[in-house]
């Protein structure tokens, strides 16, 4: 029988490939079940494989939460404890930038991939009247080359995932300020599960939200960067999609 | 004091300053409604700035927060973009407890489940003052043509 395939939204941070797959490897014991692990670079690559109907099991940006649940029919399990998507808009460390409303027309901004982040921060900035039209977005392929993009004043204001930002090394973080950062609390990613995997659902369900207490569980966790798993109701995830929706 | 005249009639008299509260940094104000814009919910953001406690919004119709400066207009406009099943976003200077007020930019969405309107989420973000600024204006001339 051919084996599941669970994905991983491609913000998770580097440091955390590993955990993922033990995870993986934790998860088939518990549920008795093959799953292959599928890695993607992009989002654009992932959502690619989504629209093929290649996903089983997905640890989502919830920019891709509303997609999934509403046009794919996803269901939510569970989400990761104590750790919502919040945004950091930072600017060099000498910049003459001291608070949201100095940003002007034509400002820089150094951003990655990231759907949830560029949408929060498009927002932050939008206070300032600055949007897609007029302002000079630089994508780049990781966080430490938003930073890069700052430090070497290519860029004025770069967008980061407030967990990616404060990972940086105390080095780069030296030469960089926060400008402001957000805090919305109720965005997050969510691990979705496909209708193909509609038999396995409450069993999945309970074994992540017990998984500090299932044997190597904790260390698993650990590994992935997460404190542990809180139950994610499907209402819970329709209300952050209709939140996402107001900030499109 | 002012009287506020709502859309279907009603009217309340209520207290009003010129104390401007600044939109909160970094936050969104959230609150949802039944369909019939009954408050059903208020993240912590919404209780702070309306100047009210949790109890005092929850089960009470949207327009506690209604503004005398603001157009029926708006509402009206608001209303009719929803009921066309488009989302609804605008400029809006609301009203707190203690009378002083805040300007919000807020962006209304159906909640649809299952195929039907259960309710309505609000979004409220910090607004630009410089929109602030021209609505100030659009809204004063509305609010004197619907006197007069």
């Amino acid at each position: 029988m051919k084996p599941y395939t669970m994905t991983v939204s491609p913000d998770f941070m580097p440091d955390y490939i590993a955990g993922w797959y033990i995870f993986n490897t934790w998860l088939q014991r518990q549920l008795g079940e093959n799953i292959h692990l599928e890695l993607y670079n992009d989002f654009a690559t992932q959502r690619e494989a989504i629209g093929r109907d290649e996903i089983d099991l997905i640890y989502a940006n919830p920019f891709d939460a509303a997609m999934l649940v509403r046009e794919k029919g996803f269901i939510a399990i569970a989400a990761p404890l104590d750790k919502p998507d919040e945004v950091v808009l930072s600017v060099p460390v000498d910049s003459p930038i001291k608070t949201l409303d100095d940003l002007k027309s034509g400002t820089r901004i150094a951003r990655t991939d990231d759907p949830d982040v560029n949408l929060i921060g498009m927002m932050m900035i939008e206070a300032a009247d600055l949007n897609a039209d007029n302002t000079d977005v630089q994508m780049v392929d990781s966080y430490v080359l938003v930073a890069k993009a700052l430090f070497q004043e290519r860029a004025d204001l770069g967008f980061f995932l407030q967990e990616a930002y404060h990972s940086l090394s105390d080095f780069v973080k030296n030469q960089l300020r926060v400008l402001l950062s957000s805090e919305i609390h109720v965005v997050k990613h969510v691990l979705l599960a496909s209708p193909n995997f509609v038999a396995h659902q409450e069993t999945l369900k309970a074994c992540l939200l017990d998984m500090p207490n299932r044997d190597k569980g904790q260390g698993v966790l650990d590994s992935m960067g997460l404190s542990g798993w809180q139950e994610q109701t499907q209402e819970d995830t329709e209300f952050m999609i209709d939140l996402m929706d107001t900030l499109v | 004091m002012q009287v506020l005249v709502h859309h279907d009639g009603s009217r309340r008299e209520v207290f009003v300053t010129d104390k401007e509260v600044p939109f909160p940094e970094g936050k969104l104000i959230v609150s949802r409604t039944n369909k019939h814009g009954v408050i059903t919910h208020g993240n912590q953001s919404f209780v702070e700035m309306s100047g009210f406690t949790e109890d005092e919004l929850i089960g009470h119709s949207h327009h506690i927060l209604r503004h005398p400066d603001m157009p029926k207009a708006a509402f009206k406009d608001l209303w009719d973009t929803l009921a066309r099943g488009e989302k609804w976003s605008g400029y809006v200077k609301n009203l707190r407890k203690d009378g002083a007020y805040y300007w919000v930019l807020a962006t209304v969405v159906a909640n649809v489940r299952q195929g039907e309107v259960v309710g309505y989420t609000s979004v409220r973000r910090k607004p630009s003052r410089q929109r602030i600024a021209e609505c100030i204006e659009q809204y004063q001339q509305l609010c004197a043509q619907e006197v007069s």
